[in-house]
């Protein structure tokens, strides 16, 4: 069923259910959120989304807020503007303004945020929340003194990952977001939680002082973990990947895992094969291209003129391209003659 | 994939990720899909969350069973006799879909007839599934109207694994679930291109596009393509090329990013093959313990490093771009290929990775509509016949590559290895969560390795009490082939008279356990089920057998 109705004056049309925010959106028409994420149900805490409803006493959350017939909404009046720079403001009263060297400078919502409100200066003094940096956490980075309790971090751990790791617990001021009863936390590092979160609170510890905007470029790949294929973001500064993503229009859905997430430093492990090995009685010695291509190519034609080509095998690999696997068998096949080649699928 | 082929014509997911969401039946049987497809996982809880009932069957307690509706938790390697007495229960209820059986099927009179012994009775002896249970996922898998299965190594890593994928075929064509979006049956890609692997043929009886060596016509076609004589035998197995090189018919091998000495069902007996070779050529981006073997290590770049395509789970063909340069002077491993089919005296000249797919295009139909333009943003889901085709997110629409789909009549065999008065464990092996596959990669990776270090072997309390082993403790564990050393997990995932180890670690490989025995047909080794003791040992410096 469709139901008719007005954002700031232009006739709109949305299915029942949805709230005000999902058909603002959906007609291209910006209301500012903190605490909203499309995949997560709607939650109502940041106050960002402020609008005004004609009819309705007081401002209302476009978040929450199911649309109705005829409804007459305004999503950027002085007022609700009012309000959102002073939530804002609040939000910042209690907010270490470290962006100099905040890992998700560039990329951090509240930062974009006093950047449009032109917020320099606070009106508000008062009590900082103060932290003991507790952490064992070996993937994920920790400043719960950036923290603004939007609860997307434990609403996707919990909705999405099914896991729920975390709660916010405590009130007011106290409130804060921890395991149950701030003990073991029972959690499988997927950092869908450092995905979602719109400031510095979440970080990948192995993204620290990687890189951030600046001379960083992005690269869309697959993973090449598991055969979920997985549509990854590398971000990249020098020949050192700086840290991953995933956006959220891929089949992922911008969701990974540990070992998508945070599972690439191996490619700049010095362990790293550099160059071509041959053993020579019994001790493996450094060779060039040339040397190690012109002694396989003697080997295997020895082999081909004195025991044919079927005494010659390959074993292709699962974890390989497909220009690669084909490129393989057909060196197998055209070139050596033999249809004895494999992979490991089996395992 | 060999069942799924002989069933329908086809091996491959059924279904799409994306589509598990609107599964209102989702029946997850030998797949711990949390750990190891951790994103389709997701998509799981996406259903459950949207009302859908969630069916786990294996015998450990997974992480995906805190979600489950219902749990069977089978003994290991008697899947058979539990898949055969829920549809003796379909068919008893009269929840089979006879318009599908009459229309799209045929040999479903010999299933019926087969699985008429399986009473739920005989099945909760075989299996230590209550009855009751295996009525009720009966009753609730018939009356998905968007059922789909979902499995993996739990269900092939057996001496008739064969037998446990025709089992659940049947399963689903007595159903009548397949045919429409988010109703099917989907083996899951352990590794991230298996399916690309598999369809461009690192295979020994097919050309790309699972076109037979056989086949005269399909010989022609390549013959014409590569401009030379192609052999008309089809080629050895990897299983089939350890035994030959022991026996000294195999002098030569050429291994490409594998590492068979961790991945292989018992260990000596791979070491042995691969030490038997007059030569061995290993290609790969670290010293593995197979490259240790090696006489000649070729240093190959890593996925970031390479232009390309993986094909996924779920059939669908994606770009790999190169992010970073590698190492000194590794190289693609095409570029190696390509250099040493040179130096071979056969030119291959191509420019550009996407010469290659256009290649491999020509000469499959189900790929002929995938270029790198096409697939420059999202992925396309193969068949894809030419490039107005906007590929296929699920298989066997109208009707099946062999027509109509085949039922096969499967009795229950028990696994080879069992466990008895020496042996008295059953070992099951598979990977975590942190780890992968035979950790070349992943132990790198300091995160991952400080928090899942160690090798471990999980244990039941129940046993662990009895045995007076505590948490932590050193154990042996010993089957008839070797014996390994490693620090007992207890913990209530596995049942009692069960082990598991995962097969990352080298310092205590689980698969110097495992009974190299195979299914005859698909010839998957029985990673999943042999029997071991357990012993204590005394603690001394940690160090590993």
């Amino acid at each position: 069923m469709s139901i008719k109705l007005t954002i700031d004056g232009k006739e709109v049309e949305a299915d029942l259910g949805a709230t005000i925010l999902q058909t603002a959106r959906k007609y291209g028409i910006y209301i500012p959120t903190l605490c909203d994420n499309p995949a997560l149900e709607p939650y109502g805490g940041c106050r960002l989304c402020l609008v005004e409803v004609e009819g309705m006493p007081k401002p209302t959350t476009s978040c929450t807020t199911p649309v109705t017939e005829g409804m007459k909404v305004k999503t950027a009046t002085p007022t609700v503007e009012r309000l959102r720079k002073t939530v804002i403001e609040l939000l910042l009263s209690d907010h270490p303004n470290d962006c100099m060297i905040c890992e998700r400078a560039g990329d951090c919502k509240l930062q974009e945020f006093a950047y449009f409100y032109g917020l320099r200066a606070n009106r508000f003094y008062g009590k900082r929340r103060q932290y003991t940096k507790q952490d064992g956490n070996p993937f994920i980075e920790r400043n719960m003194d950036k923290c603004i309790l939007c609860g997307q971090c434990v609403r996707v751990c919990n909705e999405v990952q099914g896991v729920g790791a975390i709660d916010i617990a405590y009130r007011g001021f106290d409130a804060k977001v921890c395991p149950s009863f701030e003990r073991d936390l029972n959690c499988e590092f997927c950092g869908q939680c450092v995905s979602v979160c719109p400031t510095g609170a979440l970080s990948g510890r192995i993204w620290e002082k990687k890189g951030r905007a600046l001379n960083v470029k992005e690269v869309e790949t697959t993973c090449s973990y598991c055969g979920c294929g997985c549509q990854l973001n590398l971000h990249v500064r020098g020949n050192e990947i700086a840290r991953v993503s995933s956006k959220p229009d891929t089949h992922n859905e911008g969701w990974l895992c540990v070992k998508g997430r945070f599972g690439y430093e191996f490619i700049t492990s010095p362990d790293r094969l550099k160059t071509p090995l041959i053993k020579k009685d019994g001790k493996f010695t450094e060779a060039t291209w040339d040397e190690a291509i012109a002694y396989i190519a003697a080997r295997f034609k020895k082999i081909v003129e004195d025991h044919g080509p079927d005494s010659l095998a390959g074993l292709s690999s699962a974890r390989c391209t497909n220009e690669e696997n084909f490129l393989f068998q057909k060196f197998m096949r055209a070139v050596i003659g033999t249809n004895n080649v494999d992979h490991c699928a089996r395992l | 994939m060999a069942g799924l082929v002989t069933v329908f014509g086809s091996g491959a997911m059924t279904n799409s990720v994306p589509e598990t969401e609107n599964n209102d039946v989702l029946f997850v049987i030998g797949s711990n899909t949390k750990e190891n497809h951790p994103i389709v996982a997701l998509r799981m809880l996406k259903a459950v969350k949207n009302g859908a009932k969630l069916i786990i069957a294996d015998p450990r307690r997974i992480p995906l069973v805190k979600h489950a509706h219902l749990w069977l938790k089978q003994r290991h390697g008697t899947d058979v006799a539990l898949i055969n007495s829920i549809m003796h229960v379909m068919i008893k209820e009269d929840l089979i879909n006879k318009k599908f059986i009459e229309e799209r099927t045929e040999g479903f009179a010999k299933v019926a007839e087969a699985v008429e012994e399986y009473t739920p009775a005989i099945g909760e002896k075989i299996t230590g599934v209550p009855r009751e249970k295996i009525i009720e996922a009966a009753r609730i898998y018939a009356a998905g109207k968007n059922a789909a299965i979902y499995y993996t190594m739990g269900i092939t890593q057996h001496s008739h694994g064969t037998d446990n994928v025709y089992s659940l075929a049947n399963l689903v064509l007595m159903a009548g679930n397949l045919g429409r979006p988010s109703v099917g049956l989907n083996p899951l890609r352990g590794q991230n291109n298996v399916q690309g692997a598999s369809d461009m043929a690192a295979a020994p009886n097919v050309f790309p596009g699972y076109q037979k060596v056989t086949d005269e016509a399909a010989r022609a076609k390549f013959e014409a393509e590569w401009k030379v004589k192609l052999p008309d035998k089809p080629g050895m197995t990897a299983i089939d090329m350890m035994y030959a090189a022991e026996a000294g018919k195999l002098k030569g091998l050429y291994i490409m990013g594998e590492n068979p000495v961790m991945s292989d069902a018992d260990q000596k007996h791979t070491i042995h093959a691969l030490k038997s070779l007059e030569f061995l050529v290993v290609q790969d981006i670290f010293m593995t313990q197979t490259t240790e073997l090696a006489d000649v290590v070729l240093p190959a770049a890593c996925f970031a490093e390479k232009d390309g395509t993986f094909t996924n789970t779920d059939r669908r063909v994606q770009r790999v771009r190169k992010a970073l340069n590698p190492p000194g002077d590794a190289r693609d491993d095409s570029a190696i290929i390509m250099e040493l089919s040179r130096a071979m005296g056969y030119d291959m000249n191509y420019s550009d990775m996407s010469e290659v797919f256009d290649e491999a295009g020509r000469l499959w139909q189900n790929i002929a509509g995938i270029n790198y333009r096409r697939i420059e943003r999202h992925g396309i889901q193969w068949p894809c016949p030419n490039v107005e085709h906007h590929g296929t997110p699920y298989l066997f629409k109208d009707t099946f590559p062999i027509g109509k789909a085949k039922f096969s009549a499967i009795k229950f065999n028990p696994s080879l290895e069992l466990p008895d008065e020496e042996y008295p464990f059953t070992l099951s092996t598979g990977r975590q969560l942190l780890q992968y596959h035979t950790g070349t990669m992943t132990r790198r990776v300091k995160a991952i390795d400080k928090t899942a270090h160690e090798a471990y072997v999980e244990i039941n309390p129940a046993d662990a009490g009895r045995m007076s082993i505590d948490n932590g403790a050193m154990v042996r564990v010993t089957s008839r082939r070797g014996s390994i050393k490693l620090k007992a997990k207890v913990t209530n995932v596995p049942d009692v008279g069960v082990v598991f180890i995962p097969f990352h670690y080298s310092e205590a490989a689980a698969n110097v356990l495992t009974n190299p025995v195979y299914d005859p047909i698909c010839k998957i080794p029985e990673l999943k089920v042999c029997a071991v003791k357990l012993e204590k040992v005394q603690e001394d410096n940690n160090h590993a057998a």
